[in-house]
């Protein structure tokens, strides 16, 4: 069963049998919008790119993106740049696999974002999607559309964070400008 | 002796266990149809073919291929069987559709030693696409075989009819679509050698490298009833081929011979000598995920295992909460000797992590604290009374209690490695083993290059005790410079430069005769340049031993010599390559391997020798001739900077323990430790002994 998030949601990564999630995955997925005009059917490429901070108490301390694809724990895997977003629909186009019972004992909050490499808004991009899978079993648990995207490059989308002896996702959807993670710290830091 | 067959003649077989040779033009199936005394085939169970290539005693090939081998052992046929018909048919898929636009297909009995007791050309065929070729049978106890030659135009399906099969036609499209998914996997079949298909070759005991070469079509006779394409795919899941590391059948089993079956075959498709390389690159090679009929080959054009790999260890249940007991050689790869590497890499990356995150925890904590012990002290209401006491000592608090909880999930991960390297280590082959590891007291010259050789032990001050064998692939990429002027080791002792240089002598030695007794015999030729014989007690075992291509060179004139062959074997394999002439070189070329180990450097080098030497260290790695420096960078310091380039173009290593060395992933510096031969043990002379008996016989 999906649940549909909206801005501000939190949902708690318990499972429903009481067992806590291990690994989940933060699926991006998008296709580049049409645009009309002479050539109406010509696309632009798009690059999404997904990215996970790793915060200690408000620290920074670690970040897992397209040039650092694996946290130095170990526990925040990249699966790799995309630069062109889903030809098809549906699919995760770019992830970030957490292993949580593997994130270091000080780190306490992921942050996820998006950013608009290309430079494209994010009214130039169709179907984009952000959404949490639980890795043992590939059932979603989490969605979060980046329906309406409005003129700005990136988006700071959810965040996980502990919350006594699990986890917690907390849909977050604030827009924001910025090429890469680096240009997004001001905007994540309210929300830690 | 051999009797040539005509249709319809008969031959007494005076063995049970034969094999039946196929060769025909193109791909065709085999198959075998079990009878009883009436001739009566009981139905589809009866019948070995691609589908079900196995009944007892007979097995048939999975797929359509242009030559065959089929393992009969009459012995173990049920009783009640009197006949076997050995039967041919052309693949549905593609190709030729009748048997008369293709050569005549010869069938041969032969047994288990390739001599070849009766053969049969099955001529006139045309309009036929299904034959039945032989008939053994068993007549008064005794068995024979009849050439037949029977064809059907209407292929299988009127053959198995004949055969009186009821479900012929189902049967039929059973074997097609099970040739097809074959014919999906396989890969164009090698051109056959003149004589490969009709004669088979006597299996060679350990082929020497020189017969390695050419013999790897007919060498690969010695594996029974498999696809003869040395790049022969198989289904996954097949049992490796059944070989004896001299080449010879092992009887009727599906056990592979050695524990690194796949490898330890020398026989079955060995890659050539001088072509012995791993992939280069570093990465491991990916197994494929075995797809239902892809029409794309995953095997790597150079590595030629004929088999799949045998299956991973299997990890024995786990206990429900209990972390998983290790298994040695879980890890994914081809053979054991890849899975064991790419599990020790596994290791050193976990390693690796866990330490990451447990510094960086540890760090967290300390700038915390730091910064609430600094805002105590700065609150001007903490200088009254007990509070700052209690805010400063709650600080220290949540640092203990971090740093406890990091602690805990390091030590969890670290016994988990423990544990692991607990079991791989003496699950080691050769090349990855410790000289203390037992498997070096059974050495034998092996007969395949390892993909990787130890170099040494690494490991973090964190857990000093945990050891993380530094495996590095073969052939080597750099050059490797055993630093003699690493002065004070990380222990505090401090080593004159004198025992220092003996030590990194040690090291050398220990090293050059690991890569040496790992090569097959006669793959791996070490030289050596001690100008000024400082070595000598060092390379006594070298020497000794016989195993040096030369005695060590000596003075500034043994230099000369012995780098201008190097150069010079360098030039020309380099042009040989470059311009895609590889087989124009000299005929007298030695094409193994070559090591020069150069002690005292820049004793006894002239600006010649110097640059001929970093001619070597640059462009001798990628034609296969590698330097092993013996050196203090301090000795050649007055060359200045223009030596600069040819020290980082090496991999520094050092006979003392030494922190110089970091992990691709974190950057953490490591501790290298050589692999030295405990004191006191003769295993390095037993072994080199071994490699030079070895290398007599084959030169």
């Amino acid at each position: 069963m999906t649940v549909n998030m909206t801005k501000g949601q939190a949902i708690s990564l318990q499972k429903n049998d009481g067992g806590s999630l291990t690994a989940v995955r933060m699926g991006l997925g998008w296709q580049a919008a049409p645009r009309r005009g002479l050539f109406g059917t010509r696309t632009r490429e798009v690059d999404l790119d997904a990215s996970a901070v790793l915060f200690a108490d408000k620290q920074p301390v670690d970040v897992v993106f397209f040039r650092h694809l694996v946290s130095d724990d170990g526990s925040v895997k990249h699966t790799g740049d995309n630069l062109v977003g889903g030809v098809g629909q549906g699919g995760d186009d770019e992830a970030i696999l957490v292993d949580l019972a593997r994130v270091p004992v000080h780190i306490d909050q992921i942050v996820f974002t998006v950013n608009s490499f290309t430079g494209q808004t994010f009214q130039e991009v169709q179907n984009a999607f952000c959404r949490l899978v639980d890795e043992a079993n590939g059932d979603e648990l989490a969605r979060y559309t980046l329906a309406g995207g409005g003129a700005y490059t990136a988006q700071i989308m959810a965040k996980v964070h502990r919350t006594g002896p699990g986890w917690t996702m907390t849909a977050l959807g604030t827009p924001a400008n910025g090429r890469t993670f680096q240009d997004l710290m001001p905007a994540i830091l309210p929300h830690l | 002796m051999t009797a040539e067959l005509v249709r319809g003649q008969n031959h007494p077989l005076s063995q049970a266990r034969l094999e039946i040779r196929i060769a025909a033009g193109t791909p065709v199936v085999a198959g075998a149809t079990l009878g009883d005394e009436h001739g009566t085939v009981h139905g589809a169970e009866w019948v070995v073919h691609p589908g079900a290539p196995t009944l007892p005693g007979l097995e048939v090939s999975r797929q359509a291929a242009a030559d065959h081998r089929l393992a009969v052992d009459l012995g173990a046929m049920p009783e009640a069987v009197h006949r076997v018909h050995v039967l041919l048919a052309l693949p549905s898929a593609g190709g030729p559709v009748r048997f008369g636009a293709v050569d005549a297909p010869f069938v041969a009995v032969t047994g288990l030693d390739g001599t070849e007791l009766a053969g049969y050309t099955i001529t006139g065929l045309d309009a036929e696409s299904a034959v039945v070729a032989l008939e053994l049978y068993r007549r008064q106890g005794a068995w024979k075989v009849r050439a037949v030659g029977q064809g059907y135009a209407g292929g299988l399906t009127e053959l198995l009819t004949d055969q009186g099969l009821p479900q012929a036609h189902q049967l039929a499209n059973t074997i097609h679509e099970a040739v097809a998914q074959g014919l999906a996997r396989a890969v164009t079949p090698p051109a056959r050698t003149a004589d490969g298909d009709r004669a088979r070759q006597t299996a060679t005991p350990a082929p020497g490298p020189e017969q390695g070469a050419s013999a790897t079509q007919g060498a690969s006779g010695a594996v029974p009833p498999q696809p003869l394409s040395p790049y022969g795919t198989q289904p996954p899941g097949t049992p490796p081929q059944p070989t004896t590391p001299n080449g010879s059948p092992a009887s009727g089993t599906s056990q592979p011979a050695s524990p690194y079956g796949a490898q330890g075959a020398p026989a079955a498709g060995g890659p050539p000598p001088g072509h012995t390389q791993v992939p280069a690159d570093g990465s491991a090679a990916q197994p494929a995920a075995p797809t239902a009929g892809g029409p794309i080959d995953y095997s790597h054009p150079r590595r030629q295992n004929a088999a799949p790999p045998p299956p991973p260890p299997v990890a024995p249940p786990v206990q429900p909460g209990q972390p998983a007991r290790p298994v040695a050689g879980d890890a994914t790869g081809w053979s054991m000797d890849e899975r064991l590497y790419n599990q020790v890499w596994g290791m050193f990356e976990d390693l690796a992590r866990s330490t990451a995150a447990y510094r960086s925890a540890v760090d967290f904590a300390d700038s915390r604290m730091e910064k609430e012990l600094d805002a105590a002290l700065a609150d001007p209401r903490n200088r009254i009374g007990g509070q700052g006491d209690a805010a400063r000592e709650a600080a220290r608090a949540k640092y203990a209690q971090l740093v406890e909880q990091a602690r805990a999930a390091y030590d969890r991960d670290l016994g988990q490695l423990t544990a692991e390297s607990e079991v791989v280590e003496p699950a080691l082959p050769l090349a990855y083993a410790r000289w203390d590891n037992p498997v070096w007291h059974g050495y034998r010259v092996p007969f395949e290059a390892p993909m990787a050789v130890r170099m040494g032990d690494l490991h973090l001050p964190e857990c000093p005790e945990l050891r993380i064998p530094m495996l590095i692939r073969l052939p080597l990429e750099r050059g490797l410079w055993i630093d003699s002027g690493a002065a004070g080791s990380l222990d505090g002792s401090f080593l004159d430069s004198h025992e220092l240089h003996g030590l990194a002598m040690d090291t050398a030695v220990a090293l050059a005769a690991r890569l040496l007794a790992v090569h097959p015999a006669g793959d791996y030729t070490l030289h050596v340049i001690d100008p000024a014989g400082s070595g000598a007690q060092a390379l006594a075992p070298l020497v000794w031993t016989g195993v040096l291509a030369a005695p060590p060179a000596v003075g500034a004139a043994g230099v000369g010599d012995v780098l201008a062959r190097l150069t010079e074997r360098v030039d020309l394999v380099q042009m040989a390559v470059r311009g895609g002439a590889a087989d124009s070189l000299p005929p007298g070329l030695d094409t193994s391997e070559q090591l020069l180990i150069v002690n005292d450097f820049p004793h006894g080098f002239d600006d010649r020798a110097v640059t001929q030497l970093r001619y070597l260290a640059d462009e001798g790695p990628s034609v296969g001739v590698h330097l092993m420096m013996v050196a203090d960078r301090e000795e050649a310091s007055a060359y200045g900077p223009l030596l600069d380039p040819l020290w980082r173009s090496l991999m520094r290593l050092t006979p003392v323990p030494d922190d110089h060395l970091a992990d691709p992933w974190v950057g953490h510096a490591w501790t290298y430790e050589p692999a030295l031969v405990p004191p006191g043990s003769q295993v390095v002379q037993q072994v080199l002994n071994q490699v030079a008996e070895a290398r007599t016989k084959y030169t």
